[in-house]
């Protein structure tokens, strides 16, 4: 049973996102009391990967970019099941776009060395683009599949099969290794930390820190200088709630809907007769 | 700066990626059609559409008569099904040679897909999922609005030196456009060459989904967390006001409804004309896919729950009588409302 790909999950730390706001002062984003979370689809990207692994055997690697305190979350990546844990932590790589972050995540991958398979979630809760995983493809040179829903790996020809959503459907595409897939959120139930892991790797569990210069890469095409995209604003999403009367129905159920069922039928018939007018 | 792969100065045209699947154009390329046109119509850009695929002869008919001034085929047997690497590679080598000033495509599967692999291949950059478009005064630069945070956040991307300026658009954010041309809009053929090292993936299986799109809904019963009690109802009211059922991403977690019929920020953008929401609390993530609904209503027996804040009638009551007595006046009155 040890015939398993050396799989690689990138995890990405967030901030919770219902306690992120706006500064109205300084239009920058306000997330000093939001608590931090592994990004959700990362959990099941790293579920599918340790099932693999429980399955098939190999080994299971995990990768971040963030601030020296994402070493924790990784520990907890370690007594799940991973192997190892590697982070790229420098504010060299800070303010990095979606170019630039996978630049580095790909020189990431390729200094740990004879990863297979690059597993990632479908996209992340902050920035919520999606597109890190095709560009870590491109940097490495390797095939892509996106939304997956199942990964099944086949030791005879090193192939992995994912089922993956598509537009109105869903297709099931066959790719040979090295490859870059992305999980769907929710597709599985991550599992529990395994508690004798967690006693061993809380305090002992090594994550490998590496800083820019740790890498040939030039300064200028990681972080900010390497990010073609820049944010030329900020707000706080209102939503339509300006443009909407809230106003209250009150009664008992059968009053409620009685006024319900006439506001609905006077607006549909309004709705009608501004169809025929147009 | 990662050197860009050709000057801002030399960029010219918008390109608007015409996603097709079996002949067929998807809506988000008519939305994005009608978008580009008016930012065409504003700069004085060429408007491209960019056709890919295998047998293209009937599909470049349909998108010839679409408001644009010339369609760029890319025909190759190579592209006959979507497969994301040889698209990319096709798509990047006629960026290149043409080098377009801006490219949109859906923030469908397939668009997210390529758009993903493109932005790196040329080495530009990509704001992913906008939820609006516009030029900025003065630089004529594009500027996406995109979503963070669950949709709690809204932040504006530029893209200064890096050409083409990409962006993705999801569906259902910007009307289709209706307009057409009386007589069909140019056709260019771009050929490339797509060589066996990028097309190692194989589609073993590809099934669609006999599922309604509810994107295009007029009327929505969206079901949320407090649904689940009685789903029949909830499939009773939606039948007796003609409408679709859409959901939250916890009634489809629950397995109450299917991910075609999720609504919000990590599924369907809606903009029908009335929408029932139904024990939904109204998380942002989720409230954004109903935004562009003419009437909102919302039922919900937790008087803070924040979807009273997106609603334009609110009903703080247990779900389930209310709506028994509405299904029950629906059909005294024969089904009234249809």
């Amino acid at each position: 049973m040890n015939n398993g790909p050396h799989i690689l999950v990138c995890l990405k730390v967030v901030p919770k996102s219902e306690e992120v706001g706006v500064d109205r002062e300084t239009k920058t984003l306000d997330r000093a009391n939001a608590r931090q979370e592994i990004n959700p689809p990362d959990m099941n990207a790293l579920e599918a990967a340790l099932a693999l692994k429980d399955k098939h055997g190999g080994r299971v690697s995990l990768l971040s970019m963030g601030p020296p305190f994402v070493a924790a979350y990784l520990r907890v990546g370690l007594a799940m099941g991973a192997d190892d844990a590697y982070l790229l932590s420098d504010r060299a790589f800070g303010g990095a776009d979606t170019l630039a972050t996978s630049l580095a995540l790909a020189e990431g991958i390729k200094k740990v060395g004879g990863v297979e398979l690059v597993v990632c979630g479908e996209e992340s809760s902050d920035g919520a683009t999606a597109q890190v995983p095709p560009g870590i493809g491109v940097w490495l040179g390797i095939p892509q599949a996106m939304y997956a829903m199942d990964l099944e790996y086949q030791p005879e020809n090193r192939h992995i099969r994912v089922t993956r959503e598509i537009r109105d459907g869903e297709e099931v595409l066959d790719l040979p290794l090295p490859a870059v897939v992305s999980l769907k959120v929710s597709t599985n139930e991550p599992r529990f930390m395994e508690p004798d892991r967690w006693t061993t790797q809380r305090t002992d569990g090594t994550v490998t820190v590496w800083a820019a210069s740790d890498f040939d890469i030039n300064p200028e095409h990681l972080g900010l200088p390497g990010s073609p995209t820049s944010v030329a604003g900020l707000k706080e999403a209102q939503g339509a709630a300006g443009g909407r009367r809230r106003e209250m129905v009150t009664g008992t159920p059968g009053e409620e809907a009685h006024i319900l069922y006439q506001r609905i039928s006077e607006f549909l018939a309004g709705e009608r007769s501004g169809a025929k007018e147009r | 700066m990662i050197e860009p792969s050709y000057p801002a100065k030399e960029a010219n045209g918008i390109w608007v990626f015409l996603e097709q699947d079996d002949g067929e154009l998807a809506p988000v390329s008519r939305e994005l059609a009608g978008k580009a046109r008016e930012l065409a119509t504003q700069s004085g850009a060429k408007l491209t559409g960019l056709l890919m695929g295998g047998e293209l002869a009937s599909v470049q008919s349909a998108a010839a008569l679409l408001d644009i001034d010339e369609v760029l085929t890319i025909s190759h047997p190579r592209l006959q099904q979507f497969t994301a690497e040889p698209y990319a590679h096709a798509a990047a080598a006629a960026i290149l040679a043409r080098k377009p000033d801006i490219l949109l495509l859906g923030a469908t599967p397939y668009g997210r897909d390529l758009a993903g692999r493109l932005a790196v291949m040329v080495k530009t950059g990509l704001t992913a999922d906008c939820t609006d478009l516009e030029l900025e005064a003065g630089t004529g630069l594009l500027l996406g609005e995109v979503s963070g945070f669950g949709g709690g956040v809204l932040a504006t991307i530029r893209c200064a030196n890096h050409r083409p300026q990409m962006a993705t658009v999801r569906p259902g954010v910007f009307p289709e456009s209706t307009t057409t041309r009386s007589s069909p809009a140019d056709v260019a053929a771009f050929a490339v060459e797509i060589p066996d090292s990028v097309c190692t993936v194989k589609v073993v299986h590809r099934e669609k989904r006999q599922g309604k799109d509810i994107s295009k809904a007029e009327r929505l019963v969206v079901a949320g967390r407090g649904a689940g009690s009685d789903l029949p109802l909830i499939e009773s009211l939606a039948r007796l006001l003609d409408a679709e059922i859409g959901a939250t991403r916890v009634a489809v977690d629950e397995g109450w409804a299917t991910r075609e019929q999720q609504i919000g920020q990590t599924g369907i953008i809606t903009r029908p004309k009335l929408a029932l929401v139904c024990g939904a609390s109204g998380a942002t993530q989720f409230t954004v896919g109903i935004d562009k609904a003419d009437m909102v209503i919302a039922l919900n027996q937790d008087p803070e729950a924040p979807i009273f804040e997106q609603a334009d009638l609110c009903i703080v009551d247990d779900l389930v009588p209310v709506v028994r007595a509405l299904v029950a006046e629906l059909e005294a009155h024969n089904g009234g409302a249809r």
